[in-house]
């Protein structure tokens, strides 16, 4: 019999490994294996459940969290082929990115010290989230084709995605300090 | 009196039988114990009928037991300094804290060895823990009596914003007393469990906790039984107790008393200001009459407007988090399908007024505020007890607080973020940046913010026993777990070897294991009987419930045991029933130890057993779901 914890995140929600993941089935499944594994259930059990069901526990949450995520989603799967982010050593990103992650970023800026920032930041994490839908269309598309071409432009996109999720929390921390 | 409930040598407890776990709101003003009893979830009174419990604890001297709630009120003014109130506010706080919290209150802090805070007494000095304690065992026997039954388990409610520092320090109170935690449920939680929302097919809901110190607002979905918080957030200082100091002080000002009122002033001050507070949720005017010591005294009236218009910035504090728990969840006012409201604070016209304005509708309220969390432990405690229930629940919590460690620059890097799902674990890698260098500080730090002074510093982890490398060849994996209960533990494995480092906790704010071991045998409730006794009966507990444990299991999954398997589990049950039923401690928590490791691979097999059930009923509910949307 084979651990529940050597699983993989989709095959511990009972999934085909693929980028295609619908969020409603995912919920479902998720509400399921918690009804089953949480410590709630095991309360009254053994040390050694009470650790195990713990374990497990976190472990659906991770999963689940990292399913749910389209960014997440992709990372995980490019994980599982073995490729490496190289987030520390690798920083070379595709110049035009890089131009427009600077405009995004000076727009932050600009508006941290306008008169009424609470519009324009919503305009902006509009203007983020578009283009995120936009990459993750891509996303699915390089993921689908399974050659090293496509590998390598879905490890692009998934940093890119990566830097405007970052973005996006900047924002929503911003929005925060303002309210 | 019945305390204990021995079964005869051979015997368990029929397995049918009942079990009762209690739930406690631990209040900052007032706690309460609740139990379900014949199906309905019911507070148990004293013996002179009364519900609550002053959260008030009275020490006193020559070797006289401290009292506990209306006696010790009924003392405080007298005797200030020995007479703690409001202890919950001191939890898990360090001496900076209290002087944050300025000179409201009226004791004298002295600093210990680590940074807890401790309150000079005439029985000497007291941690806020051990007060706790105080008022944890007097329910624990008010609960024993009314049930006669020795009752040792408990669901203890903490505000859902309360950090890791705050929480370790009740669950350590409970240890104290003698109680076991079966779990630690947030407040805002338990009230939702208390109305029964559970029975609403589904929608999101608010839950707003105004109570005596503490202010908590959560937002939950609820789904076919199951509980899940989406978002919390709060301010775990600030409550009604605020609301007495701005009476307070305004009449003060009014009454031309100095500001440097003393001890005995502050406490009558505030009492008049608690009660004048409360007479204007019924009526519109108050006249008070202020005793202002040396034989003066002042005359005057409070109106309903000018208590609102002392109060409103305290309410308007509440606001901020509740708009930042919705942005969180992500959901708007007008997605809110019904406002709950729990806390006496909420009793104040004023308060239901703001709410209702807030969400766009007018808040439920049908459950007393202030029985209604304890009231929701006690409906938990019974479920995790193992007392079946008709419909199936489960609650979804989340962390309050961002969790993070020091880097470079005094800096935090963030390694879970707020209303993440718990349990929940996080691993992260470290490396050494010495040769041979075999030990590692990890300083973790609770907070939104970014720099460590502006976080709360939650303990230091010094791993130990990394095994001597060039600098940067370590790769230590440092994994930090939340439990259920929303408390932090950490562990750290070096990748390349696979040893495993020795972690040693600082806690910033806490008690280390050895302190409360110190405590435990100090404590006046064990001072009188025998160390040795406790010991044994603590062991004893543990056993009983293991061999329950491993009985269940047995009776409902042998099937996924093999022949020798299940009589190898069998032989270590004979084993420990033969040493729980002797004298010796030690022997008992080895057969524990032994049994444990025996269940193993069974412990394993069951919990692969639930996942495989669990996909396999999802066939069944996606059928259901997808029934119910037809028209």
């Amino acid at each position: 019999m084979r651990a529940a914890s050597g699983k993989n995140y989709f095959e511990l929600f009972g999934l085909p490994v693929s980028f295609d993941v619908d969020a409603d089935d995912l919920t479902l499944r998720y509400r399921e294996l918690q009804r089953h594994v949480h410590p709630d259930k095991f309360a009254n059990a053994s040390d050694q459940e009470r650790r195990l069901s713990l374990q497990m526990t976190a472990l659906v949450n991770e999963a689940f969290q990292t399913l749910k995520d389209p960014v997440r989603r992709g990372r995980y799967l490019l994980d599982l082929r073995g490729i490496d982010m190289g987030e520390e050593t690798d920083t070379a990103m595709d110049p035009a990115f890089l131009m427009e992650q600077m405009e995004l970023r000076e727009n932050l800026d600009e508006i941290r010290q306008a008169d009424n920032p609470g519009k324009q930041l919503a305009e902006l994490a509009n203007q983020i989230d578009q283009r995120m839908l936009e990459k993750i269309v891509q996303l699915r598309g390089a993921l689908n084709l399974d050659s090293s071409k496509e590998t390598s432009r879905a490890r692009n996109l998934v940093r890119e995605m990566q830097f405007l999720q970052k973005m996006h929390h900047e924002i929503d921390n911003l929005e925060e300090e303002l309210t | 009196m019945a305390l204990f409930q021995i079964s005869e040598p051979g015997q368990s407890p029929a397995p049918h039988e009942r079990r009762y776990a209690v739930g406690i709101d631990l209040g900052t003003t007032n706690s309460l114990v609740a139990c379900l009893r014949n199906g309905v979830a019911e507070t148990l009174p004293d013996e002179s009928g009364r519900h609550l419990l002053p959260s008030v604890v009275h020490y006193r001297s020559n070797g006289k037991e401290p009292v506990v709630g209306y006696e010790a009120v009924a003392v405080a003014h007298e005797d200030p300094l020995n007479t703690i109130a409001s202890v919950k506010r001191l939890m898990g706080r360090g001496i900076e804290d209290v002087r944050q919290l300025g000179k409201s209150l009226p004791y004298e802090f002295i600093r210990g060895d680590t940074a807890m805070l401790r309150l000079r007494t005439v029985v000497g000095e007291r941690t806020p823990v051990e007060i706790s304690a105080e008022i944890l065992k007097k329910l624990k026997a008010r609960a024993s009596e009314s049930l006669s039954a020795e009752i040792t388990d408990a669901v203890i409610t903490v505000p859902a914003y309360f950090d890791d520092a705050q929480r370790q320090a009740t669950k350590d109170a409970a240890r104290l007393a003698g109680l076991t935690v079966l779990r630690l449920l947030n407040e805002p939680t338990a009230a939702a469990i208390a109305y029964g929302l559970d029975k609403n097919p589904q929608g999101v809901y608010a839950v707003y906790d105004l109570g005596g110190g503490t202010f908590d607002i959560s937002l939950l979905r609820l789904n076919r039984g199951i509980f899940e918080v989406i978002a919390t957030a709060g301010d775990s200082a600030l409550g009604g107790d605020d609301m007495d100091h701005a009476i307070a002080e305004w009449i003060m000002q009014q009454a031309n008393i100095a500001d440097d009122a003393d001890h005995r002033q502050m406490r009558r001050l505030l009492r008049d200001a608690r009660v004048a507070k409360e007479a204007l949720t019924r009526s519109e005017r108050v006249s008070l009459n202020i005793d202002c010591g040396k034989g003066n005294s002042w005359q005057g009236e409070l109106s309903r407007d000018r208590l609102n218009a002392l109060i409103d910035s305290l309410i308007d504090r509440t606001l901020s988090p509740s708009r930042r728990a919705l942005r969180d969840a992500g959901v708007t006012t007008r997605e809110v399908d019904g406002v709950v409201l729990v806390g006496g604070a909420t009793r104040i016209p004023r308060v239901r007024e703001k709410v209702a304005q807030f969400f766009g509708r007018e808040p439920l309220a049908d459950i007393d505020p202030d029985k209604v969390v304890a009231l929701g432990a006690a409906l938990q405690a019974d479920i995790l007890i193992g007392n079946k229930r008709e419909e199936e629940m489960l609650l979804l919590d989340v962390i309050p607080l961002s969790l993070g460690i020091e880097i470079m620059g005094g800096m935090v890097e963030k390694i879970i973020r707020r209303n993440t799902t718990i349990p929940v674990s996080k691993s992260q890698n470290f490396t050494t940046f010495k040769d041979g260098q075999t030990a590692l500080l990890i300083h973790v730090l609770q907070g939104e913010r970014e720099l460590v002074s502006d976080c709360r510093s939650l303990a230091r982890f010094e791993l130990r026993g990394i095994p001597p490398m060039t600098a940067g060849a370590a790769r230590i994996r440092v994994t930090f777990q939340i439990d259920a209960d929303g408390l932090l533990s950490v562990s750290a494995q070096e990748q390349t070897t696979g040893v495993a480092s020795s972690v040693v906790v600082k806690p910033s704010y806490g008690l280390t294991d050895s302190e409360i071991e110190r405590m435990l045998r100090e404590s006046i409730m064990h001072a009188s009987a025998d160390d040795v006794v406790r010991k044994l009966r603590e062991q004893q507990i543990d056993a009983d419930r293991l061999m329950e444990a491993v009985r269940a299991a047995l009776a409902a999954d042998s099937a996924l045991l093999e022949a020798k398997e299940r009589s190898d589990i069998e032989d270590g049950l004979k084993k420990l029933e033969a040493m729980r039923n002797g004298e010796d401690a030690e022997a008992i928590k080895q057969a524990i130890k032994s049994l444990d490791q025996t269940t193993q691979t069974f412990a394993q097999r069951r919990m692969d057993e639930n996942i495989r059930k669990a996909l396999a009923g999802h066939k069944l509910e996606e059928f259901d779901a997808a029934r119910d949307k037809t028209p």
